[in-house]
């Protein structure tokens, strides 16, 4: 890396020295920085979802009610589970990404750091993008899946489905950017001696994801322009007055749709990988099983897909091939289950908040997991299929598991970034009132599955014998809201009040507690030498305690950049475009291609 | 791209690969999935038709065998460019990165000969039919990678002429061939499945 200095003089334009303020987290290209603007963003967006949803469930309360009209509550469910999936629950897992894998693997950064802060930027305006349709009357109203031909010209004019379609395809560079940077960090970027099999869970999840992102996602990128063909220009991929064919968009969203729940529950696999063991003062029971389990989930989620479509009717054959695939999943996830509980089994078990969060990720997930291998069977899916059983089911996964999952890494890994510990007290009164809130509000949804309620109804008849269920719903929705107000009291005043943490609060097992919280800059100002799995505990065991670290070191830093924010704005200036008007899109275009050579012609540190 | 990213390039990495070239290798695995997807399409539809024109009576086989030959000449001619660059070669840089945009550009004259010909002549559109649609999305795009690529070794081009490309920074030219090549082999993909089995 040579000097700063002496490449910065050479440039034309100067380049951004800040250490602080605005500027500085604009240009930043730190590793850590950027996970927190990922975690602040995507809390934000994980609010507007928790609102929408919230609108629902009070809209549902009672029966004929009128809070919200038809169209307001498709848009609202659409919007739910968009901004859950897309801006909520996978940006929060990137955020511990972040976070978490270089001080993991003892790297100073990830492998391209600028194009990190790409990644973020994309998926703040990819958001922006997203949201903004609400502005405009023009939320998009055809479900998160979009399935054709609802988003056809005919049956969706205006602009609903343009904010929708053209967002995720924004949104879309902005994953597979962070996952290819990731896949480069962790393969390359491992401190000396840190072999596959040596690294921690959490990294080895990340890497499954990133490929899971990698291969996934250009199948939906691909059926997003079909689609933006079909409305732009006229084609008919998915019409079939024209010829095309409505279920092929559902083989490819799905061949993307199933990946992408491993790409949302494999993090959080991992991070309560990371939480059990620490807090039960064992190392991970069959860490190779875990390994291979998560890599075994990657691999056979692109080959289920059509579990999402048994009642499109794609004959027996097909059927039972992707039934006898599904219920295989329930094998790698069943070994991981056992070998988090055998982790618990006899040890020195400390209650954590934290610690409390990973349990009731295990326990919520089995249940998500059974009604999920229920769905896997044809004929019980038939009878499931469309009902609230099938919303139980994937909040049980997906907020059971996932959310869960992320507060748990929340409270384990705050004190790395902040320096200071989260509020016990507090955290707890989250736990417990985030758990009930949580089975109050989707329990109630597997008997109103079972009894008949489809999903996606703006609202019910008085008399079916939904009524009752459905105001514990509501209530349970309600819980769910005073906890998280109590997370978010929690991250505001451990901020400034927090117990000071110190490099190693939880007696860790892990690189990124050998150095200081917050870590510096480079993090390692020596790149520790790995010689066991979990080396921090085998160190501290030993009696030898972390590599020492030399304070005040100084090590080049890759320098900030305004380059990947101004591509990024040239994408959201393209995609705009293809709105709104053909020369506004060339622009955008043109700015990006500005943006991208500005980028590679500028030295890098 | 520059000298110092290059020296940065040259640091420890656990497997002993350039990071650059492999971030450019999952890149590479990406773009597989996404022609997969688009020829599967074309392959699901090309039989969709409503009405007429169909593949057999509008693809003129000769003269996209004469592209494809032109595509696989130029892959030939990026290694040798490739080649120029690690032994500090600059006149045979340069002779072989402007051979292989040039023999791009004839790829790319041929694909807006062939389209204009099916609009105008044959009245193949992409709102035609349904071999219309998807035969313009796959080559199209295919075509749009090429022209991507003219650009970039164009670049590399202008770098070669200032003096600022050598030994030092042959992987610069090294991953913008695996692009090459990765585009030439998604063309051989095209060729077989689009034009000669029809």
């Amino acid at each position: 890396m040579s000097s700063v200095t002496a490449t910065a003089t050479t440039h034309v334009h100067a380049k951004p020295k800040s250490q602080s303020g605005v500027w500085s987290w604009i240009t930043t290209v730190d590793h850590k920085r950027i996970a927190v603007l990922y975690f602040v963003t995507a809390f934000f967006f994980f609010v507007i979802g928790g609102i929408e949803a919230v609108l629902m469930r009070v809209q549902l309360a009672t029966p004929n009610n009128t809070f919200v009209d038809a169209r307001t509550f498709n848009a609202l469910f659409t919007m739910h589970g968009t901004t859950m999936v897309f801006l909520a629950l996978m940006p929060l897992s990137v955020a511990f990404f972040n976070l978490v894998v270089p001080l993991q693997l003892g790297a100073r950064d990830v492998a391209f750091p600028r194009l990190n802060a790409f990644s973020y930027w994309v998926f703040l305006l990819g958001g922006l993008f997203m949201n903004s349709s609400w502005l405009f009357k023009a939320a998009p109203d055809t479900g998160w899946f979009g399935y054709a031909n609802l988003t056809s010209r005919a049956f969706s004019p205006g602009h609903s489905v343009d904010f929708w379609m053209l967002g995720l395809q924004f949104l879309g560079i902005a994953s597979l950017a962070g996952a290819f940077n990731f896949i480069v960090t962790i393969l390359n970027m491992r401190a000396p001696g840190m072999t596959f099999m040596r690294m921690p869970i959490f990294c080895w999840m990340t890497l499954v994801t990133s490929f899971l992102l990698v291969l996934a996602f250009p199948v939906i990128t691909v059926a997003l322009i079909l689609l933006t063909f079909d409305r732009f220009v006229g084609t008919s991929f998915f019409i079939p007055q024209g010829g095309g064919d409505p279920v092929l968009w559902q083989h490819l969203f799905w061949i993307f749709g199933h990946p992408e729940v491993y790409i949302l529950i494999l993090p959080a696999m991992g991070i309560i990988s990371e939480v059990l063991p620490t807090f039960s003062r064992k190392p991970l029971f069959g860490y190779p099983f875990v390994v291979y389990s998560g890599v075994f989930i990657g691999i056979l989620g692109f080959g289920v897909w059509s579990h999402h479509m048994f009642s499109v009717g794609l004959g027996p054959i097909a059927d039972s091939v992707f039934a006898i695939t599904t219920m295989l999943i329930a094998i790698p996830t069943g070994v991981k289950i056992f070998n988090w509980i055998a982790t618990l089994w006899g040890g020195h078990i400390r209650p954590t908040t934290s610690l409390l969060f990973a349990v009731g990720f295990i326990a919520m997930f089995i249940i998500g997991g059974l009604s999920g291998i229920e769905h896997a069977s044809p004929p019980a899916d038939l009878q499931q299929t469309d009902t609230y059983f099938v919303v139980a089911h994937f909040h049980y996964v997906l907020f059971g598991g996932t959310i869960l999952g992320i507060f748990a890494g929340l409270y384990y890994w705050y004190p790395k970034i902040t320096g200071r510990l989260m509020d016990e007290t507090l955290g707890k009164i989250h736990f417990w009132l985030t758990m009930i809130g949580f089975n109050i509000t989707f329990f109630p949804m597997h008997l109103l599955g079972l009894w008949g309620m489809p999903r996606r109804i703006y609202t019910y008849d008085k008399g079916l014998g939904f009524d009752t269920l459905n105001l514990v719903c509501t209530i349970g929705a309600f819980i769910i809201v005073i906890g998280t107000l109590a997370l978010m009291w929690n991250l505001v005043v451990s901020l400034k009040k927090g117990k000071v943490a110190g490099p190693d609060p939880w007696d860790a097992r892990t690189l990124e507690w050998s150095i200081p919280s917050p870590p510096p800059e480079y993090n390692f100002a020596v790149l520790p030498t790995v010689e066991h799995r979990d080396d921090l505990w085998e160190r501290k065991q030993a009696g030898l305690g972390p590599i020492p670290q030399p304070p005040n070191a100084h090590v080049h830093m890759p320098n900030p950049s305004y380059w990947p924010l101004v591509t990024a704005f040239g994408m959201l200036i393209f995609f705009s475009g293809l709105m709104l008007s053909i020369y506004m899109a060339i622009f955008g275009f043109a700015f990006t291609i500005f943006g991208i050579y500005r980028w590679a012609f500028e030295p890098a540190s | 791209m520059s000298a110092s990213a290059a020296a940065a390039d040259e640091h420890y990495t656990s497997t002993g690969l350039n990071n650059r070239k492999m971030v450019f290798w999952a890149f590479l695995g990406s773009e597989c999935m996404f022609f997969g997807t688009l020829i599967s399409t074309y392959l699901i539809y090309k039989n969709h038709s409503l009405n007429g024109p169909y593949a057999h009576d509008v693809l003129n086989i000769p003269l996209t065998s004469f592209s494809a030959f032109v595509l696989l000449m130029s892959s030939l001619t990026m290694v040798l460019a490739l080649a120029s660059v690690q032994r500090d070669n600059v006149r045979g840089a340069k002779i072989w990165l402007a051979s292989t945009a040039g023999l791009g550009c004839i790829f790319i004259g041929n694909q807006i000969y062939e389209f204009t010909h099916f609009v105008t002549h044959e009245g193949l559109t992409l709102q035609k039919n349904m071999f219309g649609a998807s035969f313009f999305v796959l080559t199209g795009f295919h075509g749009a990678h090429v022209t991507g690529g003219v650009i970039w070794l164009t670049t590399l081009l202008v770098m070669a002429f200032k003096g600022k490309l050598s030994s030092k920074n042959s992987l610069d030219v090294e991953i913008a061939g695996l692009y090459w090549h990765f585009v030439d082999i998604v063309w051989i993909a095209i060729f077989t499945l689009v034009y000669l089995i029809q």
